[in-house]
């Protein structure tokens, strides 16, 4: 099973911003987004994670294998790391955080409130939130946002090792992640050409 | 020919362009003819003297009241089946007419009550209900002008419009349960027992007709305002493309 | 499921989680009307059922608001959305929530307020059954409001303007029964109708309410 995006248009506020978007990402893989800011990255990932209908075009492999990660954490200040991590964790039907802690250096933080924490603190603790998900495709927008070099690593590390047992990564980023291994697409081309909507065409 | 081609808004702004001169007449002619038959040929009621003669104004009014928000309803569930851009601004534009129209009916009849009653207002189940009716008005008013996407705003203001309605009728019930009220029974109905005699209810024939045409007529050219001003951010929408 | 009702009890309960606010709110209100209206004690029992339930419904709206707000900045609903569960099933545990944190401990602290208010003897009772069977609704409505005006800056006074006269029938079927308790009236049809308001509130309102925040995230 792989996701798959065939002749994908996405829209922000009504007007069209990529459009003849075609890709997949197999099992195992990741592919690195790129393009110049208000390109429509964090568009197209919505629409792939379903938060947003697709103006035109087929995903296929989404919905229900999706883990998003997006620039808020949803983390609640008042809750502790472990007590964020857990809900996460039930709410797709998992137990076991101890892994995630782990994988983002998190274990020294485990009874701290959220809202005590670093800003990359918190990023890590949102990041951590995608491997107590269970999902194997994880679509994360800027997920180096706010984290230092080590912190970096220690994330390339958790995409590898989510790779390695057959999961896929989708994510725009714009910086080196150390992630060789990694495909990627550079959605610049693809960018809509201007027009007015079907809807507003009508009143035309 | 299927009537959903008038959902087209260029069509609809033809057809309706054509018909706006008819019911604007229709709607002069009947509402003069009908207020100044009924005000002055008709005689006085033994018991209420001239006052009787303000439900020319008064019972039409309350019909649109109530017939503007069923109308909004069946605009909303257009707009929720079939998407049809119309249809949800036809809604919009019918609301402030409705609320004006509950205004009427709440203030022709606080100046009736006045001297028959010997008050302006009483919490009576007809007149607490229209202004319960006049809330939910301005509810789905404001809430129309809160949203700035048009889609948004129609998706969400129909939602509250089905919502809305059934609430509405359970404060009905609610308010009838409520207090038993000092209102006359209606003016209008298919029962002769507690109908208004022949020689008041004509004239109010006439004047329905012309508040029913008055408000087709404001609708019509509300939807146009609508379709025009969407029409108008559709052109600047192009031009900034070019 | 539990694990959303859970989080949200436990936020609730935390340092600025807003527990106890609705309740204060109530007291004051309570508190309010003798000043406002004079310390008769006749007038005060005649109307301490009205103003019981209206006090409940206004502490109940001055909650609403943080529902969904909060979940909305940081991103959690977006989350949450993609999360498998069903948006009917987030709405339904966010007003039990709401309901759990605002509406249960105004039904309990009813009858202590009804002492300043000198409720006659016999209406006590009633007051707490009206507005432990009314106070289910008056969440899951408020909750299909704070979805309509999730995304909306300075969204309170619009939701308030929505969803007041939402609350109509449930105040006037839920008033009522406390005040005909209280006179030593029969209950029976008010009491059903306000159930039946309740019952058929958390039944389908939820649908409304998923429907629409769908639409707001898009």
């Amino acid at each position: 099973m792989e996701l798959q995006v065939k002749n994908l248009a996405v829209a922000r506020g009504g007007v069209p911003v990529l459009e003849g978007l075609s890709f997949s990402l197999t099992a195992g893989r990741a592919l690195v987004l790129r393009g110049p800011n208000g390109s429509g990255k964090t568009t197209l990932l919505r629409t792939i994670a379903g938060l947003q209908p697709a103006l035109e075009g087929d995903i296929t492999g989404a919905g229900e294998r999706i883990a998003y990660a997006a620039h808020a954490d949803g983390l609640k200040t008042a809750l502790t790391v472990t007590e964020n991590l857990t809900f996460w964790a039930q709410v797709f039907g998992n137990t076991d955080i101890s892994q995630a802690l782990a994988g983002f250096d998190l274990l020294g933080l485990a009874e701290r409130p959220a809202g005590s924490l670093s800003a990359g603190q918190k990023r890590r603790l949102g990041l951590a939130r995608l491997m107590v998900t269970g999902r194997p495709v994880w679509v994360l927008d800027e997920p180096t946002v706010s984290l230092d070099a080590a912190s970096v690593a220690l994330f390339a590390e958790a995409v590898r090792g989510h790779l390695a047992t057959g999961g896929s990564a989708l994510m725009a980023t714009h910086i080196d992640l150390g992630l060789d291994e990694a495909d990627v697409f550079d959605v610049a081309p693809y960018r809509a050409v201007p027009r007015v909507s079907a809807v507003d065409e009508a009143f035309l | 020919m299927s009537i959903w081609e008038y959902a087209n808004p260029v069509k609809f702004i033809r057809t309706t362009d054509r018909l706006m001169p008819y019911l604007a007449v229709g709607a002069v002619i009947c509402l003069v003819s009908g207020l100044v038959w009924g005000f002055f040929f008709t005689p006085d009621d033994y018991r209420q003297g001239s006052t009787v003669k303000i439900i020319y104004l008064h019972v039409p009014a309350a019909l649109m009241a109530i017939n503007a928000w069923i109308m909004m309803l069946v605009a909303s569930l257009v707009w929720i089946v079939r998407r049809h851009h119309v249809s949800a601004l036809a809604a919009r534009a019918a609301a402030p007419v409705g609320a004006v129209m509950t205004v009427i009916a709440l203030a022709t009849g606080a100046i009736w009550g006045q001297p028959m009653w010997g008050t302006w207002w009483v919490w009576d189940p007809r007149l607490t209900s229209f202004l319960i009716l006049f809330l939910f008005y301005l509810g789905y008013i404001a809430l129309w002008e809160a949203i700035e996407d048009d889609d948004t705003a129609a998706d969400l203001t129909s939602i509250l419009c089905l919502v809305g309605s059934v609430f509405a009728i359970l404060s009905r019930y609610a308010v009838l349960f409520w207090n038993q009220g000092l209102h006359q029974g209606a003016s209008l109905s298919l029962d002769k027992e507690e109908h208004v005699a022949d020689v008041y209810s004509n004239p109010l024939y006439v004047s329905i007709a012309g508040f029913v045409l008055l408000f087709i007529a404001l609708v019509f050219l509300r939807t146009q305002t609508e379709i025009r001003a969407r029409r108008a951010r559709a052109l600047i929408a192009r031009e900034r493309l070019t | 499921m539990i694990a959303l009702l859970t989080r949200d009890l436990r936020l609730a309960v935390r340092a600025g989680g807003g527990f106890g606010l609705g309740l204060a709110f109530f007291l004051i209100v309570t508190v309010l009307v003798p000043l406002g209206v004079g310390p008769e004690t006749a007038l005060l029992s005649k109307i301490a059922p009205g103003i019981l339930w209206i006090g409940a419904l206004l502490a109940c709206l001055l909650s609403l608001d943080r529902i969904f707000a909060l979940d909305f900045e940081d991103g959690s609903i977006d989350l949450l959305a993609t999360a498998p569960l069903p948006m009917e099933g987030i709405v339904t545990v966010k007003a039990l929530a709401h309901w759990l944190t605002t509406g249960l401990p105004l039904v309990l602290a009813a009858p202590a307020l009804g002492v300043l208010l000198s409720l006659p003897q016999g209406g006590y009772f009633w007051v707490v059954v009206s507005l432990a069977v009314g106070t289910p609704a008056l969440s899951v409505i408020g909750t299909f409001g704070a979805a309509l005006t999730v995304g909306l800056k300075r969204g309170g006074l619009l939701m308030s303007l929505l969803v007041l006269p939402l609350y109509v029938p449930t105040l006037v079927f839920g008033a009522e029964v406390a005040r005909r308790g209280g006179e030593g009236l029969t209950v029976q049809t008010p009491l059903l109708m306000l159930a039946g308001i309740s019952f058929g509130a958390v039944a389908l309102l939820p649908f409304a309410s998923a429907a629409v925040l769908r639409i707001n995230l898009r």
